[in-house]
């Protein structure tokens, strides 16, 4: 188990076996995210309420999964930095942060668009949308942070304090539906009871999320090997990579 | 079993059509935009370093980089140091 997690610090080591990885997972969010939208779009019924604006919930959810589970990840990739001084942990916390943002701009768009035709107004200073804009500002923050030093070092370490002490608001997102009163419904999935939408309309959502999780993965480790080979390019395996011509 | 009666009907979302697929287009737009990005990120990267490593092979060999073929090849990006 030490070994493994040791080799799997070392760039070199990462870059070879992400390479394996990387086609399942992209495989995967393909497969997962065309059939989930299919049936979601086309397949699963209209919600008697809301009719078919209910639609917006197979982007919506997973989004805004994603954008808290990638805080999370990178607050978790910026400990392993901060303790064991794993390179290749700081270099995926880099590389999270934008699609992270981009996830939480996702949702927090569709949650707006999908509250004209159900709430009647597409913002209110309510807990769950207020802590998801602050999820927002705090990625551009670590992006921000990355770029203002010179030093990467400095920049890393900075970036890694930053999502250490923002993944604080992640449990504020999660109970700010129960906490606070809220236009906001509550948890879609919970892992104690079973979801209270039939089966041909969470299906497919259940797709849709496991695809964007797969696209996440994919994406970090691409974007990664990108950075390893940046960061390592004076390396001498880096140099015999590239004069092979790969 | 389709929801929708016609392609029509599928496009009109039953009037929820501007909110449905604003949210699915910009949805879509950023992942498609996402993996874009990293694929140009990958190819210019690569690209970079390979330069840098015919340079310093030019550098090793002083004869062969005053040639002036060995420039055009390098790609504008002209060495004054070979």
């Amino acid at each position: 188990m030490w070994a493994f997690i040791h080799k799997l610090g070392s760039p070199k080591w990462f870059y070879r076996i992400s390479a394996k990885l990387q086609p399942w997972f992209w495989v995967a969010a393909a497969g997962l995210i065309v059939t989930g939208s299919l049936w979601g779009l086309a397949f699963a019924p209209a919600d008697y309420q809301q009719g078919n604006s209910f639609r917006i919930l197979y982007v919506h959810v997973p989004a805004a999964f994603l954008a808290q589970s990638i805080f999370v990840s990178m607050a978790i990739a910026g400990l392993v930095y901060m303790v064991w001084k794993i390179k290749v942990a700081d270099m995926a916390a880099a590389v999270m942060a934008p699609l992270g943002a981009a996830m939480t701009f996702i949702s927090l768009f569709s949650g707006a668009v999908w509250g004209v035709p159900t709430w009647g107004t597409w913002w209110m200073w309510d807990a769950r949308l207020t802590s998801m804009l602050i999820l927002l500002f705090l990625y551009l923050g670590v992006i921000a942070l990355r770029g203002a030093f010179t030093s990467r070092d400095s920049a890393s370490r900075a970036a890694s304090v930053l999502a250490m002490v923002g993944v604080i608001n992640i449990p504020i997102i999660k109970y700010s539906v129960d906490w606070w009163y809220t236009l906001h419904q509550p948890a879609t999935f919970t892992i104690t009871s079973r979801p209270a939408m039939p089966t041909e309309m969470w299906l497919p959502l259940l797709l849709m999320v496991l695809g964007f999780y797969s696209f996440f993965i994919a994406l970090t480790l691409m974007r990664t090997r990108s950075e390893i080979l940046r960061r390592e390019s004076n390396k001498r395996w880096v140099r015999e990579l590239v004069e092979e011509g790969q | 079993m389709m929801a929708f009666d016609s392609f029509a009907d599928f496009l009109a979302m039953g009037g929820h059509a501007p909110y449905v697929w604003s949210s699915w287009g910009i949805t879509f737009l950023l992942l498609i935009v996402a993996v874009l990005h990293a694929r140009f990120e990958r190819r210019q990267l690569l690209t970079t370093l390979r330069r840098r490593v015919r340079r310093e092979q030019a550098r090793h060999q002083p004869v062969a980089s005053q040639a002036p073929l060995n420039t055009a090849q390098g790609g504008g990006n002209h060495d004054p140091q070979a």
